[in-house]
């Protein structure tokens, strides 16, 4: 046990702090999952499904970041997959373009192996530029020239989304230790899948609560000007509260991110509402018990990465 | 031995492929049979049909899970028949021997009897992706000498996405499996003639047709 106790004290404190607290959120989700279904029957029942993948959720990333970069890498590189095939699943495509999906699948692994070797210009130019004209010229080559532009234009999508803007995520654990001395790169990337999942949760409750006026009912009609609005406020401040813990970014710089991050997120999520309402499916999979596909899971972060990203690029990070 | 041996590969390699590496949504799962005899039938557009059936089943099932195989098919080559029988555990089916006046099934009634899961495609062939044949009356002869057996039908889409007939390039996609209520040829009202055996052959086609309005919408062509 000696051993643990150590290993545990070598976390950084607001890495601790922020486990330890997420932890007490599974815990009280999980009670309130069997004590709620017993006092209104019917109404509570995706509260257990839903907690059971939260702590299975939780757990592989906690895992992942405590083990390291390497480890990090391999996990998103699997929900970068899970992600693209899920929406390959359900977009349009032809029976000619199985060979540049397969590519597509493949180009995951070399976009994450330009994380791996720690190459940002690799990675830069990996999915936007070189996977964008090869998977262009390929599906030329199919010679069916029906339906070709509309195809392309759906594959590339889905490699930025699910590939390129997700892969931020991982290349933030990169970032060297001496430049995020607070709680060290994986502090960085708890924050953001914290604060992204945390800005959903806030606009899903301030919406229940003081819902009124729909945004815009023909895409997603549980979004309201008061969820939206109450949501991002309450995100800000937990950003602005908190970042002196998480990230290297001072005063000024945190209420900016802290005013922008949860609007991306909200426009993550209409955005893949819109792509489900187009395609007819309420959910993208049933992958996950309670919360459908990886996608619906994902759509917020899909924004928030690279925006966080590059904000800490922009106002505290030497390395990007 | 070679049970267990069966029943690793396919805990350990066949599952983690079909849910991890393919993708696998699985629809109404509460109506798989647990115990034999019982026929599951499904459509057939790909070899990981099968992989994907297997799958569904649990582990302590999954010994008693027998697939039948075209014998013509699986048997042609010796590492092929090994795999088939010793992997995926397949009964063979001669058909090119019909109307020889052999019992084509005689096997398949020998393991149904011994209280064995028959994994049956009665299209009896992958045919074109994405599309349903004709059925074979195989199931309906089946049924008919095990009157009580449970037949369950499911649908499976996208595999033929995955596989396709002809092709040896396997690309991931999702696919979905709809399990629907099982049938039986003693609910059926049979009274042994042979035309019964073609209106259980329609019946269960159509079932399965239903099944594949549950299944998200798939646009592919």
């Amino acid at each position: 046990m000696n051993w643990l106790m150590n290993y545990l004290a070598g976390i950084p404190a607001p890495l601790q702090i922020g486990f330890g607290g997420l932890f007490a959120l599974l815990v009280i989700g999980s009670i309130l999952a069997v004590v709620l279904p017993k006092f209104k029957p019917g109404k509570w029942d995706d509260l257990k499904p839903r907690m059971q993948s939260w702590w299975v959720m939780c757990g592989l990333l906690i895992g992942a970041l405590l083990l390291g970069w390497q480890a990090f890498t391999i996990l998103f590189m699997y929900i970068s997959y899970i992600a693209l095939k899920e929406y390959l699943t359900l977009a349009p495509t032809r029976k000619e373009d199985r060979g540049v999906v397969l590519f597509a699948y493949l180009m995951v692994l070399v976009s994450y192996g330009a994380i791996w070797i720690d190459n940002y210009m690799f990675f830069l130019v990996t999915i936007p530029v070189y996977v964008f004209l090869a998977s262009a010229v390929m599906m030329a080559l199919t010679k069916r020239t029906d339906g070709y532009l509309a195809t392309i234009g759906i594959l590339q999508w889905g490699l930025i989304v699910c590939v390129f803007n997700l892969g931020h995520v991982a290349f933030l654990m990169r970032t060297p230790e001496a430049e995020v001395p607070m709680a060290g790169a994986a502090g960085l990337v708890f924050f953001l899948i914290f604060v992204t999942q945390f800005n959903d949760m806030a606009q899903y409750m301030w919406g229940k609560i003081f819902g009124r006026h729909k945004i815009s009912p023909n895409i997603s009609p549980n979004k309201t000007w008061e969820g939206a609005i109450g949501g991002f406020a309450t995100t800000g401040v937990l950003f602005v509260v908190l970042a002196p813990y998480f990230t290297p970014l001072t005063f000024w710089p945190s209420v900016w991110i802290g005013a922008t991050l949860p609007v991306l997120g909200f426009f993550g999520d209409i955005t893949m509402s819109a792509i489900k309402r187009d395609l007819g499916v309420k959910d993208t999979s049933r992958l996950i018990p309670g919360h459908g596909g990886a996608l619906d899971r994902l759509d917020s972060l899909m924004f928030t990465a690279p925006w966080y990203f590059h904000m800490l690029a922009y106002f505290a990070l030497d390395r990007f | 031995m070679k049970k267990y041996f069966r029943q690793a590969i396919q805990i350990f390699i066949a599952r983690p492929v079909a849910h991890l590496l393919i993708g696998l949504d699985v629809i109404g799962k509460e109506h798989l049979p647990t115990e034999g005899p019982a026929i599951v039938a499904a459509n057939h557009n790909s070899h990981i049909d099968t992989l994907i059936l297997l799958s569904l089943f649990s582990s302590r099932v999954l010994p008693d899970v027998r697939p039948v195989g075209a014998a013509d098919h699986f048997l042609r080559t010796r590492t092929l028949s090994w795999v088939s029988r010793y992997i995926i555990g397949m009964i063979p089916i001669h058909r090119k021997n019909s109307g020889s006046g052999e019992d084509l099934l005689a096997d398949c009634k020998t393991a149904m009897a011994d209280g064995k899961i028959l994994v049956i495609f009665p299209e009896g062939t992958r045919g074109e992706a994405e599309e349903m044949e004709d059925f074979k009356t195989g199931v309906a002869r089946l049924a008919a000498e095990f009157p009580d057996a449970p037949v369950t039908p499911v649908y499976i889409q996208g595999a033929g996405r995955v596989m396709p007939r002809g092709s040896k390039l396997l690309v991931p996609f999702n696919c979905t499996a709809v399990i629907g209520k099982p049938i039986r040829w003693s609910d059926e009202g049979a009274d042994g003639q042979g035309s019964e055996k073609y209106k259980f052959m329609k019946n269960l086609k159509t079932t399965i047709k239903e099944l594949s309005q549950d299944a998200p919408p798939m646009q592919w062509d």
